[in-house]
């Protein structure tokens, strides 16, 4: 036989490292921003610490058992990103109660959270046994979508947060629906195109070069695409628009191998961005402060406040605890990056980078190994996703684009946001899992054998 | 607490989350440098394995090419397709190169494929599942002469 054998590695010893040496840097950096804020260790490290050991490992037994081929480095990253994150809120909830002591505290409920987020990622390792069996919910997940979409515009249910209408209340707690609907959209983007990409690709005219498809292929998808963006509009959340967008034309040069569409999509992005810069006098308000934060201070302080802060931070960081990052409006959830620069400075920012950029890339590496199409174009799709959201909102802060509304994964304050990134991560390791599987030994041929027993839901 | 306490703390710190980078890019590294060619202990298990009916002859493949597939139960048993460099695909739909009158047989249910050297067999998303013995078969197996693969009562090989 000259086809090579792959013998996967399952690394759940790695995985179990670095796992402990995530938990040691999030109760570390807890610790250390008592320290530095206070000048004691925090009286709860030990019990926190216990606490978060308990649940590591719990996690990381779930992960043997039920996905044991999966990706040993995706969960410690996750790990290590949501501890800097819990540690940093905290620290931002000392220094803005210094300000004010009436200032509402987060790191409580954010660690809460981050429980519900673990729940949810085990609950998906268990529950989807075979990621193919979500394509056959294809068109659910599209109008899951909608649905989640919509549900800040009704009357009563949604609610107007900072001038943005995408929040959802229900009974005492507040989420973010569009955070879902990001999911529910690469699902069925994923489920679609698999379907559809072969007519996408070559039935359809050809005009200035570029492959179009016949209308009939594209509808649902464009329509589906209307309808988010549409909602966005309405709701005034240009991050996730933007997101939604980028997904969308990712996952179609992706499907179909046509650089035409990434063309196609920068030039309506272009278009959407100017009729977005003409038409919203908040759109214009975020580019001005991009091109010149300080030729406005008082409207763009926030901009300023995170540009300074950086630059306090410098190479080595003020240290954590010791810096004042609590100055930026939202330092705690759209300026995280900028409050981890400020104490972390250079060096630390750019692990939190690489971490991210680490993220990705396995992702990516899973859609690349995945064999069955449903699983690249879903893995490719959220992995992309992963990597906008990051750069847009590191960009944003850094004033490398235009500053947009997006929560940092993992690290942002907002329980939606980090309950629906650790379902993303169970789906790719669920993903990942079944692409490392090695192949079932071809030796009992007895095909009275029982079979397995597959259940279908 | 002094000065310099929480200055090394902070080194400290920047250093231990560096620690754990690097140490995340080793592990991805040895992920893809360390993936081994067929590795010892899958060897006596595969012979080891019961090879019940066909304990006369030796377990090692046979060799030589597959030139056709044959259906060797279910009911369509008989019937065989040449094999060709083209794909083949069982199903019960019309395009299938067998039509097999299975009713645990999906229209579009497997395929089989060579890459010039070796056959492989690829479930297609069948409802009832593609089998090697006992096993659900996810992604597309290498498969040789004489490994019979199910799908639903239908049971197939490759045969010289």
């Amino acid at each position: 036989m000259t086809t090579p054998v792959w013998v996967p590695r399952k690394r759940r010893g790695a995985e179990l490292f670095l796992t402990f040496l995530a938990v040691f840097i999030g109760v570390a950096a807890y610790a250390s921003v008592g320290l530095g804020a206070e000048g004691r260790i925090p009286a709860d490290t030990y019990k926190l610490g216990g606490a978060l050991i308990v649940v590591a490992i719990a996690t990381h037994l779930i992960v043997r058992r039920v996905a044991p081929y999966a990706d040993p480095v995706l969960l410690p990253l996750v790990i290590a990103l949501n501890g800097l994150g819990l540690a940093m809120i905290y620290r931002l909830d000392i220094g803005r109660q210094q300000i004010n002591p009436d200032r509402a505290a987060f790191a409580n409920s954010q660690l809460v959270w981050t429980a519900v987020g673990i729940a949810a990622f085990a609950g998906i390792l268990v529950a989807v046994r075979d990621h193919r069996r979500l394509q056959t919910l294809t068109y659910t997940f599209g109008a899951a979508a909608i649905g989640l979409l919509i549900l800040p515009l009704i009357p009563g249910v949604g609610q107007t947060i900072n001038g943005a209408r995408i929040w959802v209340v229900l009974l005492g707690f507040s989420f973010q629906p569009g955070e879902a609907a990001k999911v529910c959209l690469a699902i069925f983007f994923a489920g679609y195109l698999v379907v559809k990409r072969d007519a996408l690709a070559l039935a359809g005219r050809r005009i200035l070069g570029i492959d179009l498809p016949r209308g009939r292929d594209l509808g649902p998808i464009l329509a589906c695409w209307l309808i988010s963006v549409g909602i966005l509009v309405f709701q005034r959340d240009l991050g996730s628009s933007l997101l939604f967008f980028g997904l969308f034309v990712v996952m179609l040069y992706v499907a179909t191998e046509r650089p035409g569409w990434i063309v196609v999509g920068g030039l309506l992005f272009g278009a959407g961005a100017y009729f977005g810069y003409a038409a919203f006098g908040h759109v214009r308000v975020r580019f001005d402060a991009w091109l010149d934060p300080f030729g406005d201070p008082d409207r763009n302080g926030q901009v300023i406040n995170g540009l300074f802060g950086l630059a306090h931070g410098g190479l080595l960081g003020q240290g954590l605890g010791q810096g004042s990052p609590q100055l930026t409006p939202f330092s705690f959830s759209d300026f995280i990056a900028a409050s981890m620069g400020e104490e972390l400075g250079l060096t630390g920012l750019m692990a939190i980078l690489v971490i991210y950029g680490l993220i990705v890339e396995r992702g990516l590496r899973i859609a690349l190994t995945c064999r069955d199409a449903f699983g690249k174009l879903l893995a490719a799709g959220l992995a992309f996703s992963f990597a906008l959201q990051v750069f847009v909102v590191v960009g944003g802060v850094t004033r490398l684009i235009p500053l947009t509304g997006l929560t940092t994964p993992f690290m942002a304050q907002g329980g939606s946001s980090v309950v629906m990134n650790w379902a993303i991560i169970g789906l790719l390791l669920r993903i990942s899992d079944q692409t490392r599987r090695p192949a079932p030994e071809i030796s009992s041929l007895d095909s009275n054998d029982e079979t397995q027993v597959v259940r279908m839901s | 607490m002094s000065e310099l306490t929480l200055t090394l703390i902070k080194l400290g710190f920047l250093a231990v989350l560096w620690l754990f980078v690097l140490s995340a890019v080793s592990v991805i590294r040895s992920d893809i440098f360390g993936t081994k060619a067929p590795s010892q202990p899958r060897q006596p298990k595969q012979k080891a394995a019961p090879t019940k009916g066909r304990s006369g002859k030796s377990r090692k493949t046979p060799r030589g090419n597959p030139t056709t597939l044959k259906i060797v139960d279910g009911p369509n048993a008989g019937q065989s397709v040449p094999l060709g460099d083209e794909p083949i695909l069982l199903g019960r739909g019309t395009d299938a190169a067998i039509r097999l009158d299975d009713d645990y047989v999906s229209t579009r249910h497997a395929r089989f494929a060579t890459n010039g050297e070796q056959w492989f067999v690829e479930d297609l998303g069948s409802t009832n599942g593609t089998y090697l013995g006992s096993q659900r078969i996810t992604t597309p197996i290498p498969i040789g002469l004489g490994i019979q693969v199910r799908l639903g009562k239908t049971i197939v090989e490759l045969q010289k």
